[in-house]
């Protein structure tokens, strides 16, 4: 091609976007809106990943077995010496918790002089800190992180100054501190292991170390795949977010390809005189796709840019929510990894191919000599519009089948797409069945001529609008059904922490001295005092408490039982059986009746199973006489407390001064449950936020539809015009017609948002958490919703019927002149 | 023996910011260490167990073999034992103690025949009981995770080494081996007080030269039936090497006719040398030769680990009409750990026919 023949059909390609600007605002914004809610997604978790593979991996939790004491309590140097001169490569590791607040540090020992190297932190593998200063100077290891948002208020000065001059470590995980295990001793005031790491390769011609373990009562070895634990829960939080992240995507690739097409389709006349005047097809569809391409590389841009901030003002509530729920401190700061960035940009490309193939197939096989039909844009084939339906049913019963007899975490997801992307594709058969029965039931009962016509244009500008309904209708079920969550685990969550915390005041001693003078000085001044002792162990594969509790009416009116014996409490109490929580005997499948070990040795019938939900271990609970007999040595430290609530904060006061247990040993009822459902609500404000963008998206998606589709509408409208009815009326029209769509897609977005909700609450949050949310409705809720909705859809109608009422009347006449 | 100590302190991590700022350090850091001292006598059985008012202890064995196929195999054990702070600066018992009682301890194990060398390597933290040393009555146990050297069944008047076992394994090897002394104990220097640089560098250091070895040793290819002699050294000192010396070549010798001989060269900086040697008759009996009375003359390098070692040597003691070339069984006998060096059996030919341990730092 010549280069001013090539210059002339670039103009002329181009120059299409010139005329049509909102056309190419509403490409780029849908590119980059999909491309930054998927790409900000995908930041949050890798940032989020690469903190607990820092905080795993250090320690090579996911690689290295471990060797635990069975009752969870730490380990003399007895079992390590034992171990070492039976010949296995073994290290000790001290774990332990440094000050109180949130800013409460996680200490970490180990011995560089045992640990297998690839388990040693890289600041000391790559000689940056010199292990004699670690080893013998007890410098100890921090992030900058960890330093920067403070240290406890409560520390001794000698470990104040030790951590003031740590050596940094910007892998830590933030709240970490590595230290050599003897300086780690010294921090926690005792010497007992937590536990010993196995080195991976043990030495020639020993027996496996599990022989050595087996033939040993106190201790077991966990293996490396057990301890990931964390990972698989933090798991399902991220692959919840990345299912949002995908179907934001999805949204704005629906807006991508509508917008695209209508483009394409718009300059079919420019084409084919193009085409006519001699221009090849090759060098046309080249500088189409290459259009195409540089569009996505600026949509794909301002996506990452949007992305990142997205990313970056969500991290911190993601942090919140991951050490609210697991305990998992993760860094709210977001570093910038280009492989990301790459990602995002051909995914951006991906999404515009995906959008665009369609139309740049259509122009290949354009025949040259049909005249331009604009008015056929969109309106698909009824075959085609079968096949989607066809696909949307098929979908359904895919979903259906997951609900009914689905189990585990990614067939939970598979349904849940299953469930959406069916809905989606049968909405359009759904909307033209919905018309087509009010336009009989009309037929038969009103006589109007401008209604039926109103109810056969919307029948025929359905195909054209389907894609935005489609994005509107993803977006309500999301909403309906994670609103339905948030509000199920709201209200179950506070209704069970008014059982479970039914004492007024909780209170933590050091030492038993202490606790007896607590004890003393509490007994004339309060109700009653519940005391409490816990042993850390683990059941099966689970880490687990096993607590120590009394017989009082505290306990045995209000504890929260999902299932229970006759007289549950009372005959737990007397140490006739355990009860455990739901997490332990979902995991292990126990059941009411079945017996349990609470201990080697130690079986009881479980008598009750109780709702312990946000806990992610196994909890035991047998009688206080029971547990002081099988653990003699284990203190009871921990109290509630019986009182008048008005008296509390007083009652916190005289204690301190009385017996100088600190303010911070002290737990008022109502702080614990303000405090948890504060980290409640922090993990669901990141599905909220990601709501509310996904409906935002979904809103503006019809915008631009509306608005490509206005001109053309026109062709529709001009007729009707010119019959008389005023333009007023006409634009009056356009806001109702898109108010009933959205008020259709309400309609079908409820049962699939429930569907949804359920899919959430009893799949998906068995397999994540192990436990099971009873399912609540609010109807105000959905109400506020769909009032949502209708606002978002009635906005995105505003502009387009503004401009038809404003629409001069020499425009519509003068499309009789030029269009017919 | 052998200055390996010093170089190791040079070397080691544990003294590694002496390192950095010069051998002047290492005096100072000698403060509140126990010192060595001409006029106290060597006691046993109490010296063959730990010393660790000192800075530095091991001990050091190391066997030439045969199989029962007649093919000959070198066998190193040694422990290190390393102070990282004088008795004086530890601190009064806290939960620090049982991870750290200011002994760091070192293990060393291989076998090497002329194909292959293998080797392990083990640290451990004083407080935990992983290694140690102690004597109960007169039997003594040295150990390591499970490597040990430990007293047997021995009357009540009989030396800790009269016959001990010895054990150790490592990823491709394993040994068990039983060791029984023809001969006495050999002090070396004056009486025990060995001299180690002409300024004031010196150990306490003996010798029991003369076990008879036999055991087994396991391979990857199966357990192999072994006979041979064996030499364990023992020192320990709280200053070992000079500011300026960087490394040694020791040399232990069984000689066809029953004696015995140990010598070793400290090479300085400045390229002169400051050696030493033990001429052990056959019953036993030492006699000191000092500074300049022993020649070791490199005469063929090879290379190994990316470094030029002297693998082969003319060594000469007048006095004695000594005048041998020794050879490496395998010059590749190089023992890869934190700090490396060369290990390994050689044969002499020459004036006199023998078998011994070459050992070679500072390359």
């Amino acid at each position: 091609m010549r280069r001013d023949a090539l210059s002339a059909t670039l103009t002329a390609v181009l120059g299409h976007w010139r005329r049509h600007p909102m056309q190419i605002f509403a490409l780029i914004a849908g590119l980059a809106l999909a491309t930054a809610l998927w790409s900000g997604v995908q930041a949050l978790n890798a940032e989020a990943r690469s903190s607990y593979a820092r905080a795993a991996g250090l320690l090579g939790q996911d690689q290295f077995d471990r060797i635990l004491r069975a009752d969870g309590r730490p380990m003399d140097s007895a079992v390590f010496r034992a171990l070492r001169q039976s010949g296995y490569l073994v290290s000790p590791v001290i774990e332990g918790r440094l000050g109180s607040g949130p800013n409460a540090l996680r200490l970490l020992g180990i011995d560089p002089l045992t640990l297998p190297v690839p388990a040693l932190p890289k600041t000391l593998q790559n000689g940056t800190l010199n292990v004699n200063d670690f080893l013998l100077e007890g410098r100890v290891l921090i992030s900058e992180a960890t330093l920067a948002r403070g240290l406890p208020p409560d520390l001794t000065p000698i470990v104040a100054n030790k951590l003031t001059a740590a050596a940094l470590d910007p892998n830590l995980a933030t709240g970490l501190v590595i230290g050599d295990v003897a300086t780690i001793a010294g921090f926690l005031n005792h010497d007992g292991a937590t536990a010993f790491i196995v080195a991976e390769q043990q030495p020639f011609g020993l027996p496996p170390i599990a022989d050595w373990t087996k033939q040993r009562e106190d201790v077991i070895l966990q293996h490396a795949e057990a301890s990931g634990d964390l990972a698989r829960l933090t798991d399902s939080f991220h692959l919840n977010l990345t299912a949002f992240g995908f179907l934001a995507f999805a949204v704005g690739l629906f807006i991508t390809h509508a917008t695209i097409g209508l483009a394409f389709e718009q300059r079919r006349a420019t084409v084919r005189t193009l085409r006519a005047l001699g221009v090849p097809l090759r060098p046309l569809m080249l500088l189409l796709a290459v259009e195409l391409g540089l569009l996505a590389l600026l949509a794909g841009g301002l996506g990452l840019v949007f992305g990142y901030g997205l990313a970056a003002s969500l991290l911190p509530e993601v942090s919140a929510s991951l050490r609210g729920l697991y305990g998992a401190d993760i860094d709210s700061r977001l570093g910038f990894d280009p492989v990301w960035a790459v990602t995002a940009l051909a995914m951006s490309f991906g999404g515009a191919l995906i959008a665009g193939a369609s139309a740049l197939w259509r122009v290949a096989h354009l025949p040259i000599l049909q005249s331009a039909t604009p008015n056929a844009w969109g309106r698909a084939s009824a075959e085609l519009r079968r096949l989607q339906g066809g696909s949307g049913a098929a979908l359904l019963c895919i979903a259906l089948g997951v609900a009914l007899f689905g189990q585990g975490l990614i067939l939970g997801f598979v349904g849940l797409a299953a469930l959406l992307l069916g809905s989606a594709l049968i909405l359009p058969r759904f909307l033209a069945a919905l018309l087509g029965l009010i336009a009989k039931h009309i037929q038969n009962r009103i006589n109007g001529a401008y209604l039926h016509w109103v109810f056969a244009d919307m029948r025929l500008s359905l195909p054209a609008l389907s894609l935005s309904l489609m994005a509107l209708l993803l977006a309500l079920s999301t909403n309906i059904g994670v609103s339905t969550m948030v509000g199920s685990f709201r209200e179950t969550f506070t209704g069970w922490l008014d059982q479970r915390l039914a004492a007024e005041m909780y209170l933590t001693t050091a030492t038993p001295e202490q606790a007896a003078a607590v004890t003393e000085f509490l007994e004339p001044r309060v109700a009653a005092i519940l005391p409490f002792a816990l042993i850390e162990t683990r059941y099966g594969e689970l880490p687990a408490q096993l607590h120590g509790l009394m017989d009082h009416a505290t306990y045995r009116d209000h504890w929260p039982f999902l299932e229970a014996a006759d007289q549950a409490w009372s005959r737990m109490a007397a140490g006739e059986g355990v009860v455990i929580n739901e997490q332990l005997a979902r995991r292990d499948g126990y059941r009411l009746g079945d017996v349990f070990a609470v201990a080697p040795y130690v079986t009881l019938p479980i008598l009750g199973i109780y709702s312990d939900y946000g806990n992610p271990e196994g909890q035991a609970i047998i009688g206080l006489s029971l547990f002081q007999g099988l653990f003699p040595e284990t203190p009871i430290l921990r109290f509630g407390l019986r009182t008048d609530p008005s008296h509390v904060t007083e009652l916190a006061a005289e204690i301190t001064r009385a017996t100088g247990l600190s303010p911070q040993s002290m737990i008022n009822q109502t702080a614990v449950k303000d405090i948890s459902l504060r980290v409640f609500e922090q993990t669901f404000q990141v599905t909220y936020a990601l709501n509310a963008l996904t409906l935002g998206v979904a809103g503006f998606a019809i915008f631009t539809s509306l608005l490509t589709l206005s001109d053309m509408r026109l062709v529709q409208i001009a007729p009707i015009w010119a019959a008389g009815q005023r333009r007023r009326i006409l634009a009056g029209t356009e806001m109702v017609r898109i108010l009933i769509f959205a008020l259709f897609c309400c309609i079908l977005a409820l049962p699939v948002g429930m569907a949804l909700a359920y899919f959430l609450l009893a799949i998906i949050n068995v397999e994540a958490f192990g436990w099971r949310l009873p399912m609540s409705v609010f109807p105000a809720d959905l109400l506020k919703l769909g009032g949502l909705a209708l606002c978002a859809a009635g906005m995105s109608a505003l502009w387009p019927a503004w401009r038809l009422a404003r629409l001069s009347p020499h425009r519509l006449l003068g499309l009789f002149a030029h269009e017919r | 023996m052998n200055a390996k100590l010093a170089f190791l302190l040079c070397l080691t991590l544990f003294v590694q910011p002496a390192f950095a700022q010069g051998f002047a350090g290492m005096g100072q850091a000698v403060d509140g260490f126990a010192e060595v001292d001409r006029s106290r006598a060597l006691v046993f059985p109490q010296d063959h167990s730990a010393h660790p008012e000192y800075r530095i202890e091991w001990w050091y064995l190391t066997a030439n073999l045969r199989d029962e196929s007649g093919r000959d195999l070198g066998v190193q054990w040694t422990v290190f034992r390393n102070a990282t702070r004088p008795n004086a600066t530890r601190p009064v018992n806290g939960p620090e103690e049982t991870w750290d009682d200011g002994q760091i301890w070192l293990g060393h194990a291989a076998v090497t025949w002329a194909d292959r060398h293998m080797h392990a390597e083990r640290y451990a933290r004083g407080g935990t009981g992983q290694a140690g040393a102690d004597l109960e009555d007169n039997r003594l146990r040295v150990w390591m995770d499970d490597w040990q050297l430990q007293s047997l069944d021995i009357g009540p008047e009989a030396d800790s080494l009269a016959q001990i076992s010895l054990t150790a394994r490592g990823t491709d090897f394993a040994y068990d081996l039983t060791l029984a002394a023809k001969g006495p104990l050999v002090l070396h220097g004056d009486a025990g007080f060995s001299v180690k640089s002409e300024d004031d560098q010196t150990s306490y250091y003996f010798s029991q030269p003369f076990f008879a070895v036999e055991g087994t040793i396991t391979l990857p290819d199966g357990a192999h039936q072994v006979r041979g002699r064996a030499w364990l050294d023992r020192e320990w000192s709280s200053q070992p090497l000079a500011a300026d010396q960087e490394g040694w070549d020791w040399v232990s010798l069984h000689f066809d006719t029953g004696e015995k001989l140990m010598g070793f060269a400290l090479r300085s900086t400045n390229g002169s040398r400051f050696t030493s040697a033990t001429w052990i008759a056959a019953d036993g009996t030492p006699t000191a030769f000092g500074n300049g009375a022993l020649h070791m003359t490199p005469i063929d390098t090879h290379e190994v680990a990316g470094r030029n070692v002297p693998v082969e040597w003319n060594l000469q003691l007048p006095a004695r009409d000594l005048d041998i070339t020794i050879t490496a069984l395998n010059p590749d006998a190089w023992m890869a750990g934190s700090i490396p060096y060369w290990e390994g059996p050689i044969h002499a030919t020459g004036s006199h026919r023998a078998e011994g341990y070459l050992e070679m730092t500072g390359y």
